[in-house]
C-alpha cells in the first residue's frame, strides 16, 4: 500500500513543479519585454549621454581587443590546420581559404566573439548594476530624477551594439590571418592560391551579414545582461546569481538568435547561393 | 496648513503581508514630519511611496497636488527634481569622489559651470563640515561621514521637500546628535530661502521629539497617532501601543 501510494502522490506534484516553471518561464520572459520596452523609450531621450557611451565604447571594445585578438588567432589557426589537413587527402589545400573566410565572417566571428564579450563584459555588466542596485545606489539615482535605464542601460547596450561588429571584424581578420599562417607556413598550401580562393568566395554579403549578427547579439547580451543586473535582489548572494544568470542566459539567447537570424540573413542577403 | 504631502486609502501588500493598510494622513509644507514605528513596520515603504520608488496597491499619494502615478515616466521622472533623499545606507556612488558624488544632481539638471559647481558643492559639504573630504572615495568614510555626504548631495539642488530614511541607525551617540543637529539646521538654512518640507523615518524616539514639528506614528500598517510633540507628551493619545513605545522616554524626561 505504502509503494503505490508513491506514483500516485509524485504525480501530481511533478506536474505542478512543471507547471510552477512554466509560469516562471513565462513571467522572467514579460518583465524582460518590459525592460525592453523601457529602453526603447529612453533610448533617443535627451541628454544623450555621450560620455558615457565612449566609456562603456572603451570598456567593451577597446579593453576586449586582447581577448580577441587571442581567441580569434587561435581560432583561425585551429580552423586552418583541421581543413587542411582534410582538404590535403582530396588535393584541395587551396580551398582552406575560402572555407575559413566563410565559416569566420558567417558564423564562428560574431558567435565567438560574443561570447567573449558576454563572458568579460556581460558578467560586469551585471554585477556592477546588481552591486548598485542592491547598495540602493540604483534607487538613489531614480531619487535624483535620472532615470536608472537612461543612465546606466542606455549606454552599455548602445556601445555594445557599436563595438561588437568591429570586434567582430577584427576576429576575421585575425582569424583568416592565423588560418594563412598555418595553412601556408605548415602545411605549404600555395599563398596565391589561398588568397584567390578566399577573394573570389567570400563577399561583401558575407562579411556584412556577419556584422549585422554582431550588432544583433551586442544588443542581446547587453540587455540580458543589464536586465539580470537590474532585477538583482537579496545581497551579494543575488549579485553572484544574476552574474551567473546574465552569463548563461546570454550564452544560450545569442546561439537561439544565431539560428534564426542565419536563415533570416540566407533567404535575404546570399538566395542565389 | 496647506498639505505637501497627501496619503489618500494607500494600502500596499507583498505576498500576503500587507505593509500598509488603508493610511490616509497628510504632511504640512515647510514643517518637519517624523514618522515614528518599530522597526519592519513598513516606515520605508511609506517614504519610497512618496518619491515614486514604489506604487500603492490602492489608494493615492498626492504631492504637491500632483498624484505621481499619473504622470508618464518622463514627467515622474522630471517631477522628483522637487525631492532630495537620504538613504539609510547614503547610497553614495561608490565609484565616484565625494565631490563628484554631491556635484552629480548638479551636473545632472542645470548647466552651471565647473567653477559655478565646484562652489557649490563645496558650500554644501561646508553645511555638512566634510570640505576636507573632498576629493575622498565613499569606502575611505565612515558610516556617520558617510551620511553627511549623503545629506550633501540631498540638498544640493536645494530640494522643496526632503526625506531621510533612517539618518540616524548605526550611529554612535554623538554622531547620531551631529547628524539631528545637522537635519534642523538644514531644515531652517534651507527654510530662509525657501519653504522645505522635511520627512524623517525614525525609530528613534530621543531624536524624534528634539527635531520634530509634527509627529506621525506607524504601526502594523496603520497610523495610530498623529500629532505635535507635545500632544504626545501630554498623553493626548490613548492607544496603549503608544504608551508603551513612548514610555521609556517619557520616564526619563518627565
Amino acid at each position: 500500500m505504502f509503494t503505490s501510494n508513491v506514483p500516485s502522490t509524485n504525480s501530481p506534484k511533478t506536474s505542478r513543479d512543471f507547471g510552477k516553471i512554466i509560469l516562471s518561464f513565462i513571467h522572467e520572459l514579460g518583465e524582460f519585454l518590459f525592460f525592453t520596452r523601457e529602453f526603447f523609450h529612453w533610448l533617443f531621450q535627451r541628454p544623450y549621454r555621450s560620455s558615457l557611451i565612449v566609456q562603456q565604447m572603451e570598456f567593451i571594445g577597446v579593453r576586449s581587443l586582447p581577448i580577441i585578438l587571442l581567441t580569434g588567432g587561435f581560432t583561425g589557426m585551429v580552423f586552418g590546420l583541421q581543413t587542411g589537413y582534410a582538404f590535403r587527402l582530396f588535393n584541395a589545400g587551396s580551398f582552406v581559404g575560402s572555407t575559413v573566410g566563410l565559416a569566420l565572417t558567417r558564423e564562428i566571428a560574431p558567435v565567438f566573439t560574443a561570447l567573449m564579450v558576454v563572458a568579460r563584459c556581460g558578467s560586469a555588466m551585471a554585477a556592477s548594476i546588481g552591486t548598485m542596485k542592491v547598495t540602493e545606489q540604483v534607487d538613489a539615482l531614480t531619487t535624483m530624477a535620472v532615470s536608472p535605464i537612461h543612465y546606466l542601460v542606455v549606454p552599455r547596450v548602445v556601445a555594445s551594439v557599436l563595438m561588437m561588429p568591429l570586434l567582430t571584424g577584427v576576429f576575421i581578420g585575425v582569424g583568416t590571418f592565423g588560418a594563412y599562417i598555418v595553412a601556408t607556413g605548415l602545411l605549404n598550401i600555395d599563398p596565391n592560391a589561398f588568397m584567390q580562393k578566399l577573394t573570389y568566395y567570400v563577399d561583401f554579403d558575407d562579411v556584412f551579414g556577419g556584422m549585422i549578427k554582431a550588432a544583433v547579439f551586442g544588443f542581446f547580451l547587453s540587455i540580458i545582461s543589464c536586465e539580470r543586473g537590474y532585477k538583482t535582489t537579496k545581497g551579494a548572494e543575488g549579485v553572484g546569481l544574476s552574474t551567473t544568470q546574465a552569463v548563461v542566459i546570454s550564452s544560450v539567447s545569442i546561439l537561439i538568435v544565431d539560428y534564426f537570424l542565419t536563415s533570416w540573413i540566407l533567404e535575404f542577403f546570399s538566395g542565389d547561393m | 496648513m496647506q498639505p505637501m504631502i497627501q496619503f489618500q486609502n494607500v494600502t500596499k501588500s507583498f505576498g500576503t503581508q500587507v505593509v500598509l493598510n488603508h493610511i490616509s494622513f497628510e504632511i504640512p509644507a515647510g514643517k518637519l514630519t517624523v514618522i515614528l514605528g518599530p522597526s519592519g513596520e513598513g516606515k520605508s515603504v511609506l517614504l519610497k511611496h512618496i518619491i515614486g520608488l514604489m506604487k500603492p496597491d490602492e489608494g493615492k499619494v498626492i504631492v504637491d497636488g500632483v498624484d505621481l502615478w499619473s504622470l508618464s515616466d518622463k514627467e515622474r521622472t522630471e517631477f522628483r527634481k522637487k525631492f532630495g533623499m537620504l538613504f539609510q545606507s547614503a547610497a553614495l556612488f561608490d565609484s565616484m569622489t565625494v565631490f563628484e558624488n554631491v556635484a552629480f544632481p548638479i551636473r545632472e539638471h542645470t548647466s552651471l559651470s565647473e567653477e559655478e559647481i565646484k562652489s557649490k558643492v563645496l558650500e554644501k559639504l561646508k553645511m555638512v563640515g566634510l570640505e576636507k573630504a573632498i576629493d575622498k572615495i565613499p569606502s575611505e568614510l565612515s558610516g556617520g561621514m558617510r551620511k553627511r555626504v549623503g545629506l550633501a548631495r540631498a540638498i544640493a539642488l536645494e530640494p522643496k521637500i526632503l526625506l531621510y530614511d533612517e539618518p540616524t541607525t548605526g550611529l554612535d551617540p554623538l554622531m547620531t546628535e551631529s547628524i539631528n543637529q545637522l537635519i534642523y539646521e538644514t531644515q531652517k538654512k534651507l527654510n530662509g530661502q525657501n519653504s522645505v518640507t522635511s520627512v524623517v523615518i525614525s525609530h528613534d524616539v530621543e531624536s524624534t521629539f528634539r527635531v520634530a514639528d509634527l509627529v506621525v506614528l506607524l504601526y502594523r500598517g496603520q497610523i495610530i497617532a498623529e500629532g505635535r510633540p507635545d500632544d504626545f507628551k501630554n498623553g493626548k493619545f490613548t492607544h496603549p501601543f503608544v504608551k508603551e513605545f513612548l514610555r521609556g522616554h517619557f520616564e526619563k524626561n518627565i
